[in-house]
């Protein structure tokens, strides 16, 4: 029963995630809404790995995801469920390829897919940012304000998000690592 | 002795898998090496087609290259073969990966470990979000869509599945509308 729920949630990831890896987090995080397998919270975990290991982003995250489920088998059907949709899309659109690319229907298509899938993965990361980087569990009305706010966690973040953007050319497995480091260093 | 071509098709694509940091683009020039310059498998100018593709179908970008690479050689099979070669080496790190941490996640110097890794992941998501912001988010319409679609998840639940279907179907009209202007 878990395999069949499995495939059917990573087929829908395949088949609505689009523009590369990143645009796998909505699908993630509604799973992890719907489902036992894993936490939203999670999500990061997963996505470091899946950053700094080879492969994929996309089918890193749903291995992972999958493996957290149900072990190993959990593992492959996620990422064969994952891939599913592309090959048979791709199969089909390689018969027409010309036709399909300049199609106007399919450009405008994009149009509109690029900025949604850009607002899912910032609607689905927010709930996550802000267990990250504030003590949600604290709040109790506005004049908890000061004791929610995590200020090493939240100023770690800007001097990260500020050195990603000043050094763009460096791998994301440096900030990773860095960020493992500081994690230890200063205990957060 | 040659090889069987679908386990050439695996053991190429899985050594691009294996090899390829970070995904899609980052495989590009380990691509151009294994599958133009080694194999001719493909000009440079089909690899930048299957790219452009790549990007325009659902799914991941990375895995869309390898199965129309795979197709084109060796027809379904051979797409069955470049993919499941693209996708093996994910399998058995990630699932190593993953045992691991869950075995050693109960101890404090992973926990913070993992603390300051996700502040950082945080950060890497923001970059990301602000690069496909430039990318696609060039005028009103897609803006409206960008913040409606980021709306209708973070404070609605509305399912990720049926805003792309819509955000599809509402590029789709601005693009008639905007046609029947002209």
């Amino acid at each position: 029963m878990i395999f069949l729920q499995l495939f059917w949630e990573f087929f829908k990831t395949g088949l609505f995630a689009v523009g590369g890896g990143m645009a796998t987090i909505p699908f993630l995080k509604d799973i992890a809404q719907r489902y036992p397998w894993f936490t939203p919270h999670e999500l990061l975990d997963m996505l470091a790995v899946s950053e700094s290991t080879p492969g994929p982003i996309g089918v890193n995250t749903a291995t992972y995801a999958g493996f957290r489920a149900a072990g190993l088998p959990g593992a492959i059907t996620a990422t064969a469920s994952l891939v599913l949709p592309s090959v048979i899309i791709v199969i089909l659109v390689s018969r027409a390829l010309d036709r399909f690319r300049d199609s106007s229907l399919v450009q405008d298509g994009f149009y509109g897919l690029r900025p949604a899938s850009t607002g899912l993965i910032l609607g689905a990361m927010l709930e996550v940012f802000a267990a990250s980087l504030l003590h949600l569990d604290r709040w109790g009305g506005l004049a908890t304000l000061s004791a929610v706010i995590d200020l090493p966690a939240l100023a770690f973040f800007l001097l990260m998000t500020l050195a990603i953007r000043k050094l763009p050319r460096l791998h994301p497995i440096l900030f990773i690592l860095i960020g493992a480091v500081c994690g230890v260093l200063l205990r957060f | 002795m040659p090889l069987h071509p679908y386990l050439e098709l695996f053991l190429t694509f899985a050594r691009v898998g294996a090899c390829t940091f970070g995904g899609g683009y980052a495989m590009l020039p380990l691509l151009q090496r294994e599958v133009v310059d080694a194999r001719h498998w493909a000009t440079e100018d089909e690899l930048m087609d299957y790219y452009a593709i790549g990007q325009c179908t659902p799914g991941v970008i990375a895995v869309n290259v390898s199965t129309f690479i795979g197709y084109k050689r060796r027809g379904i099979t051979g797409a069955i073969a470049a993919t499941a070669g693209m996708v093996t080496p994910s399998l058995l790190i990630i699932t190593t990966i993953a045992a691991f941490i869950q075995r050693f996640a109960h101890l404090p110097v992973v926990q913070h470990a993992l603390a300051g890794v996700r502040i950082a992941v945080c950060a890497l998501v923001l970059q990301a979000i602000i690069k496909m912001i430039k990318k696609g988010v060039t005028d009103l319409p897609t803006a409206a869509i960008l913040l409606l679609t980021f709306a209708a998840v973070a404070f609605f639940g509305v399912s990720p599945v049926l805003m792309i279907v819509l955000a599809a179907g509402a590029g789709i009209a601005i693009g008639l509308i905007r046609r029947r202007r002209t």
